[in-house]
């Protein structure tokens, strides 16, 4: 049973990746606010939505899934605007719970702008699964995996080799300081939702093929990116793919070897257990507040 | 008195009785739905049949009558405001009958409340528990997942798959057709070898499905599902190349699963209801007019497909209708006996033959054995 343990492990970096991918939105909005946005599913929701809805007016794929990422972005720097920038002298947390009703919010609009029924995307590259030694894998996992790897390494370069990028990153080191060198510091906040929603939406466009997408596709997917971002240390890129990968691979292993009943179980008590030996993550900076 | 007398006495009478009528306050219909939330996809297409077929009775002129009042609300798919807008519906809005719950949490829910107020209630949820044990306010209107698995058993036996795997849900739906199976599987002589789960959020279920193929004992799968979860089972059933029958429960029996499921849905068998195929059936079925003219009109007012559970909810509205206008009016109790006495109503769900001790009244032939061949469902054998 070879094949056995191999598809597992493919299924579960599949899913993994699609983690990943959300969990990433979460750090950056968490590296330039130290907000959690709880909104990030939601994002994910509206790519994937508003590409099947632009494919529906009858715009080519090629013009509709780009058209779907920008959507999102739009309503990053909107949601960002209006609800976030308005309370940005509030505290954390007044400013997390405001994500969460901005995600309710998302999905009451979804629900009368898009509908509320389930759709699929058609696949980037054919529908039939390769043979790897045995396991079948669907080529849309393929771009999955590799636009996740690519995303990482991009957003590396860019936090670290830009002016832009090392600005964020200063705000989030210490804001008052960023702000006394000259920082724009609102428009850091605004950058960071727009590229946050970009980035779920780019997710959501992609896993339309595989795992569908409805007005309430956020939640499950916002909660598992979560998840996996803490899992891998909240503001670390190399740390949301581990930590999505991670995740992905126990909740398939454990469906596959112990009980499908237990699988989400299974993966939440390894990351509370992370959580209590490791606050930080498996990658994350320790100790950021040192004072 | 004179004859003439008389005879205009008798007319000033009768136009006394048909303005009382018409002046008479609306006979009130009760909905609680989920409109919106996860089970929107069975309460939307209720209420919009429930609405369309209220104002068509009243443009008909009501019932025994008395025009009809729609009240609804929307639960949202929470059993707990179920309740709240059920004691509101029977407390406040005064309706002479209950029709609603959209699921069968909804619906158990408000059981307690219409059994109290002594209102008669037609429930649009599935499970068997509903009605079992009977409930004497309590009825309704879908076929129960028991029935669903008794066809499906009984197609495996006809074609000699004895060794199945199940593979279902995490959800109310899934988890009760699960139970009912694994009951009634030994009836037919079919063994359960395999059961698997997923949850109700899973993108990608190869994991169990990577399980049942590496059994070699299972000679068919059946999938007990309800939403998206059943399209993805399907999808990775053939990305995975499992080559046993597979068979999908009547929770997805609808257009948007051939949809979801593209390709992969070829061969699939499920139970369903007669809606489905309305156009397909023979014309000597006894149920084709009524789900043609029922599938007609809908389609034509919302411009979406037809699904069954608008069906449940047409049953349910003209069940409580058939009842009222033997009962002679909206007295509850009188209501209550006469849905109690329905006998051969044919409806979107199949034909109706109500007992004191059985509240729901179909039988298996309210299925058909469904196939998907070229994208489409045909009917098998």
């Amino acid at each position: 049973m070879t094949g056995m343990w191999l598809q597992f492990l493919v299924t579960g970096i599949t899913v993994g990746a699609i983690y990943a991918l959300v969990a990433i939105g979460f750090s950056i909005v968490f590296n330039a606010s130290n907000v959690i946005n709880f909104a990030q599913g939601e994002f994910v929701m509206i790519g994937g939505m508003s590409a099947v809805s632009l494919l529906a007016t009858g715009i080519p794929m090629t013009l509709a899934l780009p058209g779907a990422v920008a959507v999102a972005a739009i309503v990053g720097l909107v949601v960002e605007k209006l609800a976030i920038e308005r309370a940005r002298r509030a505290d954390v947390v007044p400013l997390i719970i405001i994500t969460i009703g901005a995600s309710i919010f998302l999905r009451g609009l979804a629900q009368l702008v898009f509908d509320k029924s389930v759709h699929r995307l058609p696949p980037l590259a054919g529908e039939r699964p390769l043979d790897v030694f045995g396991a079948a894998v669907v080529p849309q996992s393929l771009w999955v995996i590799g636009v996740t790897l690519v995303i990482v390494v991009a957003l590396t370069l860019f936090f670290h080799r830009t002016r832009a990028g090392k600005a964020m990153r200063a705000v989030s080191h210490n804001r008052l300081a960023a702000e006394l060198v000259g920082i724009d510091v609102r428009k850091v906040l605004r950058a960071s939702f727009g590229l946050a929603a970009a980035l779920g939406a780019v997710g959501g466009v992609l896993i339309a093929p595989i795992a569908f997408t409805s007005y309430d596709a956020g939640i499950m997917l916002g909660l598992k990116g979560f998840a996996a971002a803490m899992l891998g240390g909240l503001g670390s890129f190399p740390g949301a793919v581990a930590g999505g990968l991670t995740l992905g691979v126990l909740e398939s292993a454990g469906a596959g070897y112990v009980s499908s009943a237990y699988k989400d179980a299974i993966a939440f008590v390894i990351l509370l257990a992370v959580l209590l030996l490791r606050p930080d993550g498996l990658l994350g900076a320790r100790s950021r507040d040192r004072v | 008195m004179t004859a003439r007398m008389f005879a205009s006495a008798i007319v000033l009478s009768i136009s006394c009785a048909a303005t009382a009528a018409l002046a008479q306050a609306p006979i009130k219909v009760g909905a609680f739905l989920s409109i919106t939330g996860p089970a929107a996809f069975l309460g939307d297409p209720e209420q919009k049949t429930l609405e369309m077929y209220v104002e068509r009775i009243n443009a008909s002129g009501g019932v025994a009558g008395r025009k009809l009042e729609l009240v609804v609300y929307d639960d949202a798919g929470d059993a707990e405001k179920a309740r709240t807008f059920a004691r509101r519906l029977l407390e406040q809005d005064k309706v002479d009958v209950l029709v609603g719950g959209s699921t069968t949490g909804t619906t158990m829910a408000a059981v307690p409340l219409a059994e109290q107020a002594q209102t008669p209630f037609i429930s649009l949820a599935g499970a068997v528990g509903i009605v079992e044990p009977v409930k004497k306010w309590v009825f309704k209107t879908p076929h129960t997942d028991r029935m669903a698995c008794e066809k499906v058993f009984a197609d495996m036996r006809a074609r000699k798959l004895v060794k199945v795997a199940i593979i279902s849900g995490t959800g109310g739906f899934d988890k009760s057709m699960r139970g009912e199976c694994l009951k009634v599987a030994g009836n037919f002589g079919v063994e359960v070898v395999a059961d698997e789960s997923y949850g109700a959020a899973d993108t990608d279920m190869s994991a169990q499905l990577t399980k049942i193929r590496g059994n070699a004992a299972v000679q068919a799968v059946l999938n007990a599902g309800f939403g998206q979860g059943p399209a993805i089972v399907t999808r990775n059933y053939r990305q995975l190349g499992l080559a046993m029958p597979l068979y999908q429960s009547h929770g997805v029996a609808s257009a948007e699963y051939v949809k979801l499921a593209g390709s992969a849905a070829e061969g699939v068998r499920l139970p369903a209801a007669a809606l489905l195929v309305a156009d397909i059936l023979p014309d000597t079925d006894k149920q084709k007019p009524v789900v043609v003219a029922y599938k007609h009109d809908y389609e034509a007012r919302y411009k979406s497909e037809v699904s069954a559970f608008g069906g449940h909810a047409y049953d349910g509205l003209m069940l409580a209708v058939d009842a009222m206008k033997r009962a002679g009016g909206a007295d509850k109790a009188k209501v209550r006996d006469a849905l109690e006495a329905t006998r051969g109503y044919v409806g979107t769900g199949g034909v109706v033959n109500m007992t004191a001790t059985d509240h729901m009244g179909l039988d298996e032939t309210a299925f058909r054995m469904l196939e998907v061949k070229n994208g489409a469902w045909v009917l098998v054998r």
